[in-house]
């Protein structure tokens, strides 16, 4: 009885948050006939795919989509480095300055982008990196507040004694990073690396200030030209946004199952 | 030459040598987010305190006016305090709304086995949309005429209203396409309540503690780490709310959707009064600092890190 009011109550808050993706997708296929009917068309009388192809030509989405799996596969792995080694730093030593430097760090969370946005677009200037991909790589590799927070307190559920026994052992600090709290954290580096995936995937305001040439956009990029210069075109913006949408979902699906494996609980039994 | 051969080496030397391992590890470490926050972080905002204490137009001569910026935003300009109360009034009804229905979806999800990937991967689905994408799909569901909402209350016997040209709906509106986004809070919780240790819960079955006693002493101190990251970074994307808003609403109608992160958009890209602009981010930076320090303090109470505590057993707390 319990589980089926808890199903019933899944059932429909998923259908609420699924509805309107369906809708984008639908849009997509739809011919343009269907497109402003009322009462909505729910399903296509067509199917077009040919859609997609055609949104696709319409700009060099090829292109694109090379600038955004850069971008992204060298982030992300900066990204998992150097947040994991921050966050261990602060979980685990005790030293000079540890508390006030967290506290800093998490200060740089609440940083608006508003007040870095123009002095880092000067500063990227200097060193020539407008309209390259390096803006959106680069700063990758030097921890990201947010991730290390999370990390931190990840590590910080992790019993000390596992580091203790560790220590008597004979494994320095590098080893306990490595042979202890990587594994340890997988959950949470994948969680961690699935959310820097889609943020670097989605940015919009990054390239949108870095980059000038057309051979240099990101998708975000192209979609939103896509709203400026198709205004009315919505069968090709929903294609991309259902194009734009399935990496990330993909990833997701693969991620899913690490998330849920629960690591640091069956660890720690042991 | 042999590490592992004992003596090799003066004992003096080795502990020497360990010291200063020692003393540096936790520098090298955190080194990483110390060049970032140098280059990328601490340069920047010196540079926008400087320009903030300026009239800096992006073409032209630069004026130092001392605090005539912060003089001026917060006593003969009323855009400032009427976007900053729109954006108060959002974070209000957002941060809890998005912690409250993250934690229901996540301990639902917890307690279900069968299809539990499924609903999971329905409830994130939004999360893995971009925010051009986002605004484009709501602004179809909430279109008068041909709009998905619209239509759905249209079934149920409801005239729909105008969502995004009410003044009085469409930061509603704006704060369901927020909400719709919480896949991501949702997967933190999850993430933390799959990391507490199953045998708490079967002492407490066996000792007799009640379904409620267990949810307010085991799960929630548990997930007090979780929660807390949630909490604030949800502050301040509440306070940084500008993408779905400016694409959606465009700060209309009546500016009843102009939030304080747009005023200070407005004042840095279309009037180009850097300065000014500057001094807008600082207002807003020392808010949103001021409100997390306020909860961290406050959390105290009810944050319970097990790490934490077992080294406070041999070395006392700073």
């Amino acid at each position: 009885m319990r589980k089926t009011l808890l199903y019933s109550a899944l059932i429909l808050l998923s259908a609420l948050f699924i509805a309107p993706f369906y809708w984008t997708f639908m849009t997509a296929i739809k011919s343009t006939a269907d497109l402003y009917q009322f009462p909505p068309v729910f399903w296509p009388s067509e199917w077009h795919w040919e859609n997609f192809a055609a949104a696709w030509n319409k700009q060099p989405f090829g292109t694109y989509l090379t600038n955004s799996v850069i971008v992204v596969v060298f982030s992300t792995i900066g990204q998992l480095i150097s947040s994991s080694l921050v966050a261990y730093g602060f979980a685990r030593f005790r030293f000079p300055g540890r508390d006030p430097l967290f506290i800093v760090l998490l200060a740089t969370m609440m940083i608006p982008w508003d007040v870095k946005m123009i002095p880092l677009y000067m500063e990227f200037n200097m060193l020539g990196w407008i309209n390259t991909l390096k803006p959106l790589i680069v700063p990758a590799y030097f921890a990201d507040a947010f991730f290390v927070f999370l990390l931190r307190q990840y590590i910080m559920t992790v019993p000390m004694e596992i580091d203790e026994a560790a220590r008597m052992d004979g494994a320095n600090a590098f080893d306990i990073y490595w042979r202890i709290h990587l594994p340890l954290m997988m959950p949470a580096l994948v969680l961690v690396g699935t959310f820097h995936f889609m943020n670097a995937w989605n940015d919009y305001l990054g390239p949108l200030i870095f980059l000038n040439d057309q051979s240099k956009y990101t998708l975000t990029l192209g979609l939103s030209m896509f709203k400026g210069l198709h205004e009315v075109d919505v069968t090709s913006i929903a294609a991309i946004t259902v194009v734009l949408c399935l990496p990330p979902l993909a990833l997701f699906f693969v991620a899913q199952r690490y998330i849920m494996d629960g690591a640091v609980g069956s660890s720690v039994k042991g | 030459m042999d590490m592992t051969y004992a003596g090799a080496e003066p004992k003096v030397a080795r502990r020497k040598r360990s010291a200063i391992a020692h003393y540096a590890a936790p520098y090298l470490f955190i080194s990483p987010w110390i060049l970032g926050f140098l280059f990328f972080t601490l340069g920047p905002l010196v540079f926008s305190l400087t320009m903030s204490f300026y009239d800096w137009p992006v073409v032209g001569e630069r004026t130092f006016v001392g605090l005539d910026n912060y003089r001026s935003m917060l006593f003969d300009d009323p855009q400032f305090w009427e976007s900053l109360w729109i954006t108060v009034k959002f974070a209000a009804i957002y941060v809890p709304f998005n912690i409250i229905m993250s934690f229901l979806l996540a301990l639902m999800l917890h307690n279900i086995t069968f299809a539990s990937g499924f609903f999971r991967t329905a409830f994130y689905l939004p999360s893995v949309i971009s925010g051009v994408a986002l605004v484009t799909i709501w602004s179809w569901i909430y279109s008068k005429e041909y709009g998905l909402l619209n239509f759905m209350l249209s079934l149920v016997g409801i005239d729909g209203p105008n969502w995004l040209g009410d003044p009085n709906l469409a930061i509603v509106a704006i704060i369901i396409a927020s909400l719709w986004g919480l896949g991501g809070t949702m997967l933190i919780l999850l993430t933390g309540l799959k990391a507490i240790p199953k045998e708490l819960y079967e002492a407490a079955t066996v000792s007799g503690v009640p379904g409620w006693a267990q949810m307010l002493f085991i799960t929630l101190p548990m997930l007090g780490p979780m929660l807390l990251f949630t909490f604030i970074t949800s502050i301040i994307s509440a306070f940084q709310q500008l993408t779905i808003a400016l694409l959606l609403t465009k700060g209309g109608p009546l500016g009843s959707t102009y939030f304080f992160a747009m005023y200070i958009y407005d004042n840095a890209f279309k009037y180009f009064d850097m300065g000014y602009a500057a001094a807008g981010s600082w207002v807003m930076f020392i808010i949103v600092l001021l409100l997390s320090l306020g909860v961290m303090r406050w959390s105290a109470a009810w944050v319970y890190y097990e790490g934490e505590v077992r080294q406070n057993d041999g070395e006392g707390h700073a």
